[in-house]
């Protein structure tokens, strides 16, 4: 128990350190980060507290520490990763939306830049 | 690029990524075809020379700054489209799968019968056009889904030979499938009450290039087709309780309101647009 408590708390310290530094030098965005880092310090309070957790397994009906702390984590993972797929959607949809409207203004400008004559010519082969 | 004139304007769009092979053939045989009718090639960043080999046989270009996919490029040509004030739209493939020979029966029955949609069919009529078994049980499967949402049978729910009007290309340039687009962009019809007809066509093998659907992408296209058509229908079954309600408390009030905040009779599924192409002509023209 105490072994897995200390490889929680190691891969904590691990996360929390490597999103700092993520942050630090703009990997990560700040408003991205803080789901990261709420989530490591909050492994980290669990895996140190050790009332707390059994205070959690209690409180959860689990029969054991060890599973109460794993599952615990993967819930905070699976909602930071469900949190994160809605954000890159969001993404996706904004960067296809702009694309396509970079795209269309660019069309626009080229047949507004065409010369007079340019233009007639074009039309007549186009047609 | 000539601006639409007169009241059925037509464009014919072609969504490309690496057709240097076969995209001035289809090109020039629109063209041939459909002497005056501009032609739109929309090239989804190709790397090869697909923007040359159409500008030189005679299409104008919407270049996408990036790649977007199937569904993000067609999409793009809708909203120019929309945009520019056409009155029809036909979608050809930039493969030289589809006879551009049929494009004006597709677009006769377009003009005439006042549906939103006319797709190009293989299966309507034998026509000696042939397809894959693996493709050909998909088509089977996905018609055996879609019968019952959309109420009436559809023999080619796959084809991408497709003719839309402008009430459809106003919700397409707003709203439409990202991937694989072609039966969702059914149901997304189907929500609006929108209908749709078929027109025999003819289809070749592709002369160049290879389907994008391929192995393990075909488990993946059924997953992710079926999803985005239950997604669609709890959408629309949403819209028909709410359409439902709204017609119950205001009994002499016909014209709904959608969630984008546009009035129209086809924004409910129970309100079928009667208005021909004229009810919209001039907007965004």
């Amino acid at each position: 128990m105490d072994r897995l408590l200390n490889v929680t708390t190691f891969l904590s310290l691990v996360l929390l350190v490597l999103v700092l530094i993520s942050v630090r030098r703009a990997h990560i965005r700040v408003e991205y980060s803080v789901t990261w880092l709420a989530a490591a310090v909050a492994m980290l309070i669990l895996s140190r507290a050790r009332p707390l957790l059994e205070a959690v397994r209690q409180w959860s009906g689990l029969p054991d520490t060890p599973l109460t702390l794993f599952l615990f984590g993967s819930g905070i993972f699976v909602l930071m990763f469900f949190r994160f797929s809605v954000i890159i959607s969001h993404l996706r949809d904004d960067n296809i939306a702009l694309a396509q409207r970079l795209a269309i203004l660019e069309f626009h400008l080229r047949q507004t830049a065409r010369p007079e004559g340019v233009e007639a010519n074009a039309s007549a082969h186009e047609s | 690029m000539t601006r639409p004139t007169g009241p059925d304007s037509l464009l014919v769009i072609v969504p490309a990524f690496n057709e240097e092979g076969a995209i001035a053939s289809v090109v020039s045989s629109v063209r041939r075809h459909l002497p005056g009718v501009p032609v739109l090639v929309i090239d989804d960043c190709s790397s090869d020379n697909t923007i040359p080999a159409a500008r030189a046989a005679g299409a104008s270009i919407l270049p996408l700054p990036h790649h977007l996919g199937l569904g993000g490029c067609v999409q793009a040509g809708y909203k120019l489209a929309y945009e520019l004030g056409y009155a029809y739209v036909i979608r050809v493939d930039g493969d030289g799968q589809h006879d551009a020979g049929d494009i004006p029966r597709i677009f006769e029955r377009l003009k005439t019968s006042g549906c939103e949609m006319v797709i190009g069919s293989r299966f309507v009529a034998e026509n000696g056009s042939r397809t894959g078994t693996v493709r050909w049980l998909g088509i089977r499967f996905f018609r055996a889904v879609l019968r019952p949402i959309l109420g009436k049978p559809v023999h080619d729910p796959t084809s991408g030979f497709v003719g839309v009007n402008r009430r459809a290309l106003d919700v397409f340039s707003r709203s439409f499938p990202l991937e694989y687009p072609e039966i969702e962009a059914l149901v997304v019809l189907q929500r609006r009450a929108f209908r749709f007809e078929e027109v025999p066509v003819t289809m070749r093998p592709r002369t160049t290039g290879r389907s994008s659907i391929t192995g393990l992408k075909s488990l993946y296209y059924i997953v992710h087709v079926l999803l985005g058509v239950f997604v669609n229908v709890l959408k629309y079954d949403r819209r028909f309780h709410r359409a439902q309600r709204e017609s119950s408390r205001k009994p002499a009030l016909n014209v709904a309101t959608d969630t984008a905040g546009n009035t129209g009779r086809d924004a409910g599924p129970n309100a079928r647009p009667n208005a021909g192409p004229s009810a919209d002509r001039g907007v965004g023209g």
